[in-house]
């Protein structure tokens, strides 16, 4: 799909540190992004998601610590960067929208404020010039009276008025790259999709990537261009959209698919629950669960990510396509 | 057959300070047959838990009435409700929230029957409560553990044994799935599938998913701002959406298939506040399709486009669906 990755990700490993034991968050994990690509990463609760992205862009806190891998954006590496680089980067390479957009307002400052220092970090302009350019952002998102808002605070906001805020700081620099941790969460379904193609319009009118977090398999498909699935900090899957969708070739993500309720079709259920995250197996992460285990390594090795078809890969021994004769469990 | 629960014009209004009023739900009639899942679908704002309450009588109705097996409970008397509240039990969207965690699992479960039956002997209820556990898969070993042992998923089967342990006919189910997992919440709409079909429950199921509602009911309700806007057989309102609120909801639903793409149809703004009604149509603040006069000046009434199949709207448009969904052939 693309020659030269704007964002590549290589065995990114994060682990808390609790008095329980050491939480392997992300466990291994590899993916890119290429220019003007949104790529959606799915998965359940503590799959390792959040934490992929936070990794990247320097918010683990303390007990967590990413302990080896990479992150390389455009030429440079974010994993260690000083964090007075990371923030220069953060803003005008990357945007960040997170799920829950009044903690990411400030709620003393008026929002013309938060413009004001959002821009001031990376640019000298003037106040008129921060005036006029926050103006015209609030309308880009469909703010019906921006200079109310701008004047505001962000308690005076709605759910989706805030967010469409957030999302406005969040890219008004221009960023080649806005990372969103379930930005419509929480949100009227009316109102996530006004949202989500406002995101899509902002992207493609600045040519800009996204890594979506989510764990909503309609947005992905509606919005996305290729799917990381992620279990037990892992990379399950990945590939273009319609190829997962379409023809998994992971049984969990066939497994969840087949969960969505749909009229007349018996739904998926998922025996078992979700590995310790303290003491992973040594074989493959979704052993326990698995309608599909027959190869004597499932037991005792991680399958490691294998490509099925052009840009569609997959961990796992088992292959759906290859092994006709193994019944696809219902 | 006689409705199990029947809502005749039923309004609530909550007086709030400054003297302003919201108006919570604004002439709601329904009805539910015995062993019948009925859907009351809407976003944030719509009235559709409240509605939930009132059924159960929570809620005094500020006028109409609510009858449950014939008996009219809007006007009942404290004491004589609490002798009906056996016959109609609820489960809440929370699990966690919903239990109380200093009780252990048995005595949450047994708690009903301690109030409704009190000539039980300790032994008859510990027999009911392991009984209950039993139809909700749980084990019995879990009879004395405390809630925050258990996953997201058992809490939740403890809410649902708890709710029929007192042999109810009727549960009003607000939002039971919509705090869980993809693959625990198939799990539990089987269940309750199941239970609905075993004790010959009727439901009035609460949620904003349509994909759990396709799934789950046989007729839909479609709230927006305290009234009813459309209502009938599941898959003939989602055929043939006639309601321009239910078109658009269902044309915001991001299906889980990158092929699936149903007409836009983009609303405007937010759903206005509950303490200031619009004049004339409740949606034709936001509504994409207004032609005719009244909309601004005359509140619609409820008429039956085909049977069973009733539609609050001036919109009369005899064109196809823009955005039928044929459930089926999904």
């Amino acid at each position: 799909m693309a020659t030269e990755a704007l964002l590549a990700v290589e065995d990114l490993r994060t682990e808390f540190f609790t008095s329980r034991g050491i939480v392997k968050a992300v466990n291994g994990v590899s993916f890119s992004v290429a220019r003007g690509e949104l790529v959606g990463i799915v998965g359940e609760t503590g799959c390792g998601k959040s934490a992929t992205i936070r990794s990247i862009i320097g918010l683990v806190r303390p007990p967590g610590r990413v302990v080896a891998g990479s992150a390389r954006f455009e030429s440079a590496e974010l994993i260690r960067m000083p964090r007075r680089k990371l923030r220069a980067i953060r803003g005008s390479g990357i945007g960040f929208v997170p799920q829950n957009p009044f903690g990411a307002l400030n709620p003393i400052l008026s929002i013309e404020r938060q413009f004001r220092n959002v821009i001031r970090a990376h640019e000298s302009i003037s106040r008129p010039e921060v005036r006029t350019r926050a103006l015209q952002m609030l309308t880009d998102v469909g703010i019906p009276d921006p200079e109310r808002v701008l004047r505001g605070h962000a308690h005076e906001l709605s759910g989706g008025m805030a967010q469409r805020t957030v999302i406005a700081l969040s890219m008004i620099l221009g960023p080649r790259l806005v990372i969103a941790d379930e930005p419509t969460t929480g949100l009227d379904v009316t109102v996530q999709r006004q949202i989500l193609d406002l995101i899509r319009d902002l992207l493609e009118r600045e040519h800009s990537a996204m890594l979506l977090v989510t764990h909503d398999l309609g947005v992905v498909a509606q919005y996305c261009h290729r799917v990381i699935v992620m279990y037990a900090g892992k990379v399950v899957e990945s590939g273009p959209v319609t190829k997962v969708f379409k023809t998994p070739a992971h049984s969990y993500t066939k497994a969840l698919l087949g969960a969505i309720p749909r009229p007349g079709v018996d739904l998926v259920t998922i025996s078992g629950t979700v590995p310790d995250p303290i003491n992973y197996p040594v074989g493959c992460p979704f052993y326990d669960r698995c309608p599909h285990r027959s190869d004597p390594r499932c037991e005792t090795e991680s399958p490691p990510l294998t490509e099925v078809s052009e840009g569609h890969f997959a961990a796992s021994y088992y292959h759906p396509t290859r092994d006709q004769s193994i019944n696809v469990g219902t | 057959m006689m409705a199990l629960v029947e809502l005749h014009n039923v309004e609530k209004r909550f007086p709030v300070r400054g003297g302003k009023t919201v108006h919570a739900v604004n002439g709601v009639s329904l009805s539910i047959e015995p062993s019948e899942t009925v859907a009351l679908i809407g976003e944030s704002g719509s009235g559709k838990s409240t509605l939930g309450r009132l059924v159960l009588g929570l809620h005094q109705p500020s006028s109409g009435q609510i009858t449950f097996d014939g008996h009219d409970i809007s006007t009942m008397p404290a004491a004589e409700l609490r002798t009906l509240r056996s016959q109609m039990t609820v489960v809440f969207q929370e699990p966690d929230e919903s239990l109380n965690p200093r009780m252990s699992i048995g005595s949450i479960i047994e708690e009903p029957l301690v109030i409704h039956e009190p000539a039980l002997t300790p032994g008859e209820r510990k027999a009911r409560v392991v009984d209950a556990l039993e139809h909700v898969t749980l084990t019995e070993d879990l009879y004395y553990r405390y809630p925050h042992q258990l996953s997201g998923g058992q809490q939740q089967r403890v809410g649902i044994a708890r709710a029929i342990v007192s042999r109810p006919k009727f549960i009003v189910l607000d939002e039971p799935t919509s705090s869980l997992d993809l693959s625990v919440r198939s799990a539990i709409l089987k269940l309750l599938a199941r239970l609905q079909s075993e004790l010959h429950l009727a439901y009035l199921f609460i949620s904003h998913d349509i994909h759990t509602v396709s799934y789950v009911s046989d007729r839909i309700a479609v709230m927006y701002l305290g009234q009813v806007m459309e209502m009938g057989p599941t898959a003939e309102v989602f055929a043939n959406p006639r309601h321009p609120y239910t078109m658009a909801l269902l044309s915001a639903t991001l299906w889980p298939d990158p092929e699936v793409r149903p007409a836009q149809i983009r609303l405007t703004g937010e759903i206005p506040r509950p303490t200031e009604l619009p004049a004339g149509c409740l949606f034709h603040t936001r509504c994409p399709y207004q032609d005719d006069p009244r909309c601004e000046t005359e509140r619609p009434v409820l008429r039956e486009v085909a049977p069973g199949h009733w539609v609050r709207t001036f919109y009369d448009r005899d064109e196809p669906a823009v955005v039928g969904i044929d459930l089926l052939g999904l």
